[in-house]
């Protein structure tokens, strides 16, 4: 299955093959960028070492007394898993177009949103990953502990709504020139839709707010997360059609 | 001395524009003086004809112009979508020439609204800009949205690509600010006033609105109405002329050829 979406039988099978069901095409691809990352580890251990980097950095140049201590813990978390995540969504796309596989994806009897939705999967697991880790050493270095039943959630569907609108920018970014200097530009303000209610929530949880102060943030992550998930499978085809 | 022949002799051009190309077109220059003419009228109201605030005295008189630039660059931003969606659609590049002209033009009434309002809000709350206020940070991220879409269309050479991927980031822009602005307003208490919609009794330097100042807004609202028509059909005017440059460019390189 794997390798039907490389390059090399894409283009000779187009014809005579019925497209490849959406979920099966989406799957393949998002094995394939995992498989890549278990064999460099280049990816998710620059990640890490970021964010295990800004996180110091951060224990340094605030000082965090025990009254704000909830709102800086979910600020600092965040801001970590961001820009961390600017790291991976810049190489998602990146990587295909300088080695020219890009093209061989695009000639697969595939619809094209798999390669999003694919990407996206990619992308997301990475950021999962450097945030399940990153929690514990957080949670040392200021002093409060962020295993709380409802933070996963939050940190599900805030890196969803994040890796999904990033993989749709990272995707334009991809074809500029100096997209590493344009990526973070063009997705931190849109990025930020997803932030507020991500930071809040995490807040609200840390301080032990109200139920209903949780879920009115978790209702709008949700939203925001649906709305650009259904743009992004949208939009995806004006960004690869030629 | 090729040149020298072919421009004696100019080619055939596809002419896109309905301009003659040559001269100022009448329609826009009549334009331009009604709008400079409101921009005056609209000036003596906000200084003369509005009275005095109580509270805030003369530093009230901000808000006319902060609030009509605001509008004009909503709606400046609000036509950008719509290009961009059009051409999305039907992929002439007309549209994609409104979108960038539109967001420039709104990015400068933007710029108005974000310079504005924190003298104002000096005045009002003793502080230009209070952290974290849903208003004041939807504002200034939406300027910078618009920013990096301008910065998108730099990086781009083939020009409908750029015009395929400005239509798309314009949707995706569009889309985070709404939710910035509106989503989090309602959750968020915001100490901005509101003008438009119910008012919460928490804002701080809320105002009634009385007959005199209502007039002086409706004009102002007016009048920001007319500048960003007006610099937007100047901004269209200079991209199609150039567009025509282009192409008077080709035909005559082609002749050459």
């Amino acid at each position: 299955m794997t390798d039907r979406v490389e390059a090399e039988t894409a283009q000779s099978t187009r014809r005579t093959l019925k497209p490849t069901p959406l979920a099966q095409a989406t799957l393949a691809i998002a094995w394939k960028d995992l498989r890549s990352e278990l064999r460099r580890r280049e990816l998710v251990a620059a990640m890490l070492v970021f964010a295990l980097l800004s996180l110091l950095i951060f224990s340094f140049a605030l000082e965090v007394d025990a009254r704000s201590r909830a709102a800086n813990a979910a600020g600092i978390l965040w801001v970590t898993l961001v820009f961390a995540g600017t790291l991976g969504l810049g190489r998602s796309l990146g990587r295909e177009r300088d080695q020219g596989s890009l093209e061989g994806v695009l000639l697969a009897p595939i619809d094209r949103s798999a390669l999003y939705f694919g990407k996206l999967i990619g992308n997301f697991l990475f950021m999962i990953i450097v945030a399940v880790i990153i929690i514990g050493p957080l949670s040392v270095l200021f002093g409060i502990s962020l295993f709380t039943p409802l933070l996963p959630l939050i940190l599900l569907l805030g890196i969803l709504g994040y890796a999904g609108v990033g993989t749709l920018v990272a995707s334009l970014a991809a074809y500029t020139r100096g997209r590493e200097i344009l990526m973070p530009i063009l997705l931190l303000p849109i990025a930020l839709s997803i932030l507020i209610p991500a930071v809040r929530a995490t807040r609200a949880v840390l301080e032990g707010a109200a139920y209903s102060d949780i879920t009115i943030w978790l209702n709008l992550l949700l939203a925001t997360n649906v709305v650009y998930i259904v743009l992004a499978y949208l939009l995806f085809d004006f960004i690869v059609s030629e | 001395m090729a040149t020298q022949a072919s421009l004696d002799n100019p080619p055939q051009v596809p002419s896109q524009t309905s301009s003659t190309g040559r001269g100022f077109p009448t329609g826009l220059a009549v334009l331009t003086g009604f709008t400079g003419v409101m921009l005056l009228a609209a000036s003596y109201m906000v200084f003369v004809y509005a009275p005095m605030e109580r509270t805030l005295g003369n530093v009230q008189r901000i808000f006319y112009f902060h609030v009509a630039s605001a509008w004009a660059g909503a709606l400046a931003f609000l036509v950008a979508l719509v290009a961009g969606i059009v051409f999305l659609i039907n992929g002439k590049m007309q549209w994609d020439r409104v979108g960038k002209s539109s967001v420039e033009v709104g990015l400068m009434l933007l710029t108005i609204t974000l310079t504005s309002g924190p003298i104002w809000g000096q005045y009002a709350w003793g502080n230009p800009w209070p952290a974290w206020d849903p208003k004041l940070t939807s504002a200034a991220v939406t300027w910078l949205s618009y920013a990096a879409y301008l910065m998108l269309r730099q990086g781009i050479d083939d020009p409908r690509r750029r015009a395929r991927f400005a239509a798309i980031y314009v949707i995706i822009a569009f889309t985070s600010v709404i939710f910035t602005y509106v989503g989090v307003r309602f959750v968020e208490q915001t100490i901005h006033p509101h003008v438009v919609g119910p008012s919460a009794s928490t804002g701080e330097g809320d105002f009634g609105v009385s007959a005199r100042i209502g007039q002086t807004l409706g004009f102002s609202l007016l009048t920001f109405t007319a500048v960003y028509a007006t610099l937007l059909a100047h901004r269209l005017r200079l991209e199609n002329l150039s567009e025509r440059i282009k192409q008077v460019k080709s035909a005559v390189l082609a002749r050459q050829g």
